[in-house]
């Protein structure tokens, strides 16, 4: 099977989707409620995006390392750590349970 | 031309006298790295799954969205066809149009920059300027995560697919983990009050139970629209005198605050 045609619609696509958030007009996020939505929604997305990659294995949830990562980030945050630092935990954190032989 | 002379303008009016000095920047470096790194792992993996260097790089120059990428590769290296991976790379990356919509709210580009800003809008670079308070900041977050994430995303995915799987996996390095770490870093100077919590804590749990139902990707859809209703339902409350707890871009609002810094700094608006 020719993979290019798909490639490369797929990634017409990929660009597409991002420039039509462009074309919103700007009017439409400037209502008072449009912006307080997009507020919830970047925490919403956020707080997906961390259990997504902290929990997800394709379609099916996982218990592994990487929840070692996220109590490790949070205790960074929680002690107040730079960003840098929170993240070097967080690889630090799966690495090291995995060198332990779990997830 | 005019976009050179925008960035240019940017660049001038944006430097501070030391770069890495702001906030921005080092979360923006920071997550560049972490992400970066990760592009190792596309270009194993995307090679193991039967497609050339070419069409890795393909993936990584033009589609540029990590998620939408590990999907197409991963329907093909499961059997699917084209159209299945193609289709399954379009539902990831729907919520890119949705942070295509913030970034050009928050950093009103002009002109023709937009086009160069689409194609870096994904989930760390909407993370990083929308973490930042101040509208120059929000700007420097953007384009350091953004430029770095593309440099050193395809550097790595060139790497990872020439090298192959000689380098090991990374998740033995732990970059799995780091992802976690940093979208949690993101989410958490958010989390000030009862009702970013609130709002945290429901779209996890709906992530969670979509993750079993619907392709992957579509978890985060579906807590994309739980929070717009939350925000829907919150906002109608604070109509009637509750004030919500957080506003993450109360300084955009009204005519001061950054309305004034745009119109002080960069000359007469757009719009």
């Amino acid at each position: 099977m020719n993979l290019w045609p798909w490639i490369l619609a797929a990634c017409v696509l990929a660009y597409a989707t991002k420039l039509a958030g462009y074309f919103v007009p700007r009017s439409l996020l400037k209502n008072p409620r449009t912006m307080h939505i997009a507020g919830t929604m970047t925490i919403g997305l956020l707080a997906s995006l961390t259990v997504v990659n902290a929990f997800a294995a394709g379609q099916s949830l996982a218990f592994d390392a990487r929840v070692g990562a996220l109590v490790a980030a949070a205790v960074a945050l929680w002690l107040r750590a730079p960003f840098l630092v929170v993240v070097i935990a967080g690889a630090a954190a799966a690495a090291g349970l995995r060198l332990l032989g779990w997830g | 031309m005019e976009l050179g002379r925008r960035a240019g303008l940017w660049l001038h009016e944006g430097m501070p006298p030391k770069l890495l000095e702001s906030p921005a920047v080092k979360v923006g470096l920071s997550i560049s790295i972490a992400t970066g790194l990760y592009g190792i792992s596309f270009g194993a993996l995307s090679v193991a799954s039967g497609f050339d260097f070419w069409q890795t790089m393909a993936l990584s120059l033009i589609m540029f969205s990590g998620g939408s990428q590990f999907a197409f590769i991963g329907v093909v290296a499961g059997g699917g066809s084209g159209v299945a991976a193609m289709t399954a790379a379009a539902l990831l990356g729907l919520r890119n149009g949705i942070y295509g919509m913030q970034m050009n709210a928050l950093l009103l580009p002009k002109g023709k920059l937009k086009y160069l800003q689409a194609q870096l809008s994904i989930d760390e670079t909407t993370a990083t300027a929308s973490g930042q308070s101040e509208p120059d900041e929000q700007r420097r977050g953007f384009w350091t995560a953004g430029i770095g994430i593309y440099v050193l995303w395809n550097l790595f995915t060139a790497v990872g697919a020439l090298a192959g799987n000689a380098l090991g996996d990374p998740k033995q390095w732990g970059l799995d983990g780091a992802a976690v770490a940093a979208f949690l870093a993101l989410l958490w100077p958010r989390l000030k009050g009862r009702e970013p919590w609130a709002i945290a804590v429901v779209c996890a749990v709906a992530t969670l139970l979509a993750v079993p139902f619907v392709p992957p990707g579509v978890p985060i859809l579906v807590a994309a629209a739980v929070a717009g209703v939350f925000g829907w339902l919150s906002h109608a409350r604070s109509d009637e005198g509750l004030e919500p707890d957080i506003d993450p871009y109360a300084h955009g609002r009204g005519d001061s605050g950054r309305g004034d810094s745009r119109r002080g700094g960069h000359g007469e608006g757009a719009e």
